[in-house]
């Protein structure tokens, strides 16, 4: 590094073409093209972080951290289907699809989610013996782009979950490169190897909530009404979304914030698209008890879930549950520095993330196929660096531990229910959340915009 | 040959579905014949053993959706989503379909006598579709793998986005969508079209495979390119 010259001044830098905008005006000039990335949105909005849980004291009676019971069970389903999902925590990991990530990664979390009485999710793709044969409780897929999509599978499944959209592109397909197309994700998907598989942004055979409630009626019917039936849904006008998928028949709406990760799709949707996961929830609790229906149908949140006290409170917001993409995989290695043998040695991965482009901590080239630590991967070296029983202690280990935080908060409010926690139990640290979240600025019993509604 | 027969105004769809879903009790008791559908939905999907099993009228959405094995004839038109991702078996209808007709079907043969809606045969994958009419805008759009026989006209934006699935044409096109193209006739293809119409029934027969143009994809779209960038 050159001395610094005390005679030069120091240089201002444009604050609307920071380096991050002027990368992005060079790479747009070169390429012509938008640019196709993975993970979640990099700039920091209203999350979790800007509310607080207000522990119990004089006016609240806490219960005994380590000694008296908090219950975790967790109940999905129970509108319509004869067999409801019973759930041992309100944490389930939420669908991601074999080809977005190996057969061993899916294999692991359907081990993890098993060890500890929650549900693993399937994805755009279809489903993996591996996954079904791992999975104690599956949820099945119905997507837009229909990829292995069976009806052998769909009586094999133990909830059925209808995706409107993702809160990382609500609106958007999805996009698998061909260099994550090996045989057989492209024989799954009834595509040739290789080939970029765009996925449809819209079901193909329906197009608004009146189709929908007779399609949902479509796979009960065919389920015998046995499975309940969730709607997943990208957050973005989410109040009116959500009474939407009430109305359709929906049992469980699984709601995902713009927090939530992608395996891939175009950066300007990541960033610019959708609502935070705070902001979302909000509104579709209101929307749900607006109907009467906060008891029947069930709401669980995804889109940047990552520690026990984020479960917390979006469980005092109102939700039954949460759903975790990002935070596992990075359980299990995502952006760490690096892989595991099988032996439990540690092998330093830096120099593939440099190859990349990226380093640890700064990866998000999923979509590329060349995953330094073996998870979005379809290439045969690269996958066996993921040994799926380490992956899956992993996994069980960072969602017991979140249950664990969840519990110990709960307790802390004075609860033996997580699920009692309630919004009396939050307040925000800035305005901005307060209002998306509605709940008090810390201090004060102001909750901005209160009386004006959504 | 044992007839089971289904009223509509007596059974209810949940009645007739749950009776379908069982496996076949015994030889040459597969008939089953339903009356008065007067445009239900959802009836006789999810079927998945070789039930013969015929619609005396309209049905609704999705009726026969997600079919395997059964043989499904429905006298009357078909709503939204007919035959909707079948994976084997046959499923006929005498009348019109609506739109999405055979959407993402991996197999199976689906024959229409009418025209069909929007979308017919959106994300195939794998099934046989002949229509005795004309298709509306956005048919084969995305889809996969498989055979469409048209042997009326076709909307707009035939093919859009066309994987390894393949149209035969006997009419004339609005237009072509993204990345479709019009390709020689080669003697296989003759042959496909020739099985189809056989298969479609003896109303077909007197078509002649001669008059089919073929429509496939011109795979500029296969990988992500800048210079097929309006595409996008
Ligand atoms: S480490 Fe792998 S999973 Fe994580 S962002 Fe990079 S490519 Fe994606």
């Amino acid at each position: 590094m050159p001395p610094i010259d005390p005679a030069i001044p120091p240089q201002e830098m444009s604050a609307s073409y920071d380096p991050a905008i002027l990368s992005y005006i060079q790479r747009a000039a070169a390429d012509g093209l938008y640019e196709i990335r993975g993970l979640g949105a990099k700039r920091k909005i209203p999350h979790f972080d800007d509310l607080l849980l207000l522990g119990a004291s004089m006016s609240r009676y806490p219960l005994e951290g380590y000694r008296e019971k908090c219950a975790t069970q967790t109940i999905l389903g129970t509108r319509y289907a004869k067999k409801p999902i019973m759930l041992d925590m309100p944490i389930t990991i939420a669908g991601m699809s074999f080809g977005a990530l190996s057969a061993s990664v899916k294999e692991a979390l359907g081990r993890a989610a098993s060890a500890l009485g929650t549900s693993t999710t399937t994805g755009d793709g279809g489903m993996t013996e591996e996954e079904r044969a791992t999975s104690k409780i599956l949820v099945y897929q119905c997507l837009p782009s229909r990829y292995g999509f069976c009806p052998d599978d769909l009586r094999r499944a133990d909830a059925i979950e209808v995706v409107i959209g993702q809160g990382a592109k609500p609106g958007g397909g999805g996009m698998l490169l061909g260099q994550k197309i090996n045989p057989r994700v492209a024989a799954m998907r009834t595509l040739p190897a290789g080939i970029d598989q765009r996925s449809a942004c819209r079901h193909p055979d329906w197009t608004g909530p009146d189709d929908l409630t007779i399609k949902i009626q479509e796979l009960r019917e065919i389920t015998d009404w046995e499975k309940p039936i969730y709607v997943k849904i990208g957050a973005s006008r989410t109040y009116h979304d959500v009474k939407l998928a009430v109305h359709a028949g929906a049992d469980v709406i699984v709601l995902d914030g713009m927090q939530g990760g992608t395996a891939a799709t175009q950066q300007v949707f990541i960033e610019h698209v959708g609502i935070p996961t705070l902001a979302a929830l909000r509104q579709a609790v209101q929307a749900l008890e607006e109907m009467k229906m906060k008891d029947t149908v069930q709401l669980v949140i995804s889109g940047g879930i990552r520690t026990g006290a984020d479960v917390a409170k979006a469980l005092a917001m109102g939700a039954d549950a949460v759903s975790i993409g990002q935070g596992v995989l990075m359980a299990m290695g995502c952006n760490a520095s690096t892989w595991t043998t099988p032996s439990g040695e540690p092998v330093d991965a830096t120099g593939d993330y440099q190859t990349l482009g990226a380093s640890p901590g700064t990866c998000h080239h999923c979509h590329t196929g060349h995953c330094p630590v073996g998870i979005t991967t379809q290439d045969d070296v690269l996958e066996k660096r993921l040994s799926p029983s380490w992956a899956a202690h992993r996994v069980q280990n960072y969602l017991q531990t979140l249950n664990m935080e969840l519990t110990t908060l709960a307790r802390a409010c004075g609860k033996n229910n997580v699920h009692h926690l309630e919004r009396e139990d939050l307040v925000a640290l800035t305005v901005e959340a307060a209002a998306m979240a509605g709940v008090p600025l810390a201090g004060t019993d102001w909750v901005p915009g209160s009386s004006t509604g959504r | 040959m044992e007839r089971l027969t289904f009223d509509l105004h007596a059974s209810s769809v949940r009645e007739i579905n749950q009776f379908l879903h069982q496996a076949v009790p015994e030889p040459g008791a597969d008939l089953v014949t339903i009356e008065h559908p007067d445009g239900a939905h959802n009836l006789a999907v999810g079927l998945n053993a070789p039930w013969q099993v015929r619609i005396g009228g309209h049905v609704g959405y999705y009726a026969a959706g997600m079919n395997q094995e059964a043989t499904i004839t429905i006298a009357g038109n078909a709503g939204t989503g007919l035959a909707e991702n079948m994976m084997s078996g046959r499923v006929h209808v005498r009348g019109f379909a609506s739109n999405s007709a055979g959407a993402s079907a991996h197999g199976g043969l689906l024959v229409i006598d009418g025209d069909a809606g929007l979308r017919c045969g959106i994300s195939l994958k794998g099934a046989d579709i002949v229509v005795g009419g004309s298709v509306g805008s956005f048919s084969a759009f995305m889809a996969q793998a498989g055979r469409m026989v048209i042997c009326g006209n076709a909307g707009d934006a035939l093919g859009d986005s066309l994987y390894e699935a393949v149209i035969y044409l006997r009419g004339k096109v609005a237009s072509l969508g993204a990345d479709a193209q019009e390709e020689k006739m080669q003697e296989a293809d003759y042959e496909a079209v020739e099985t189809l119409l056989r298969a479609a029934g003896s109303d077909y027969r007197h078509h002649d495979p001669r008059q089919f143009r073929r429509i496939a994809s011109a795979r500029k779209l296969y990988h992500w390119n800048a210079d097929a960038r309006h595409s996008y």
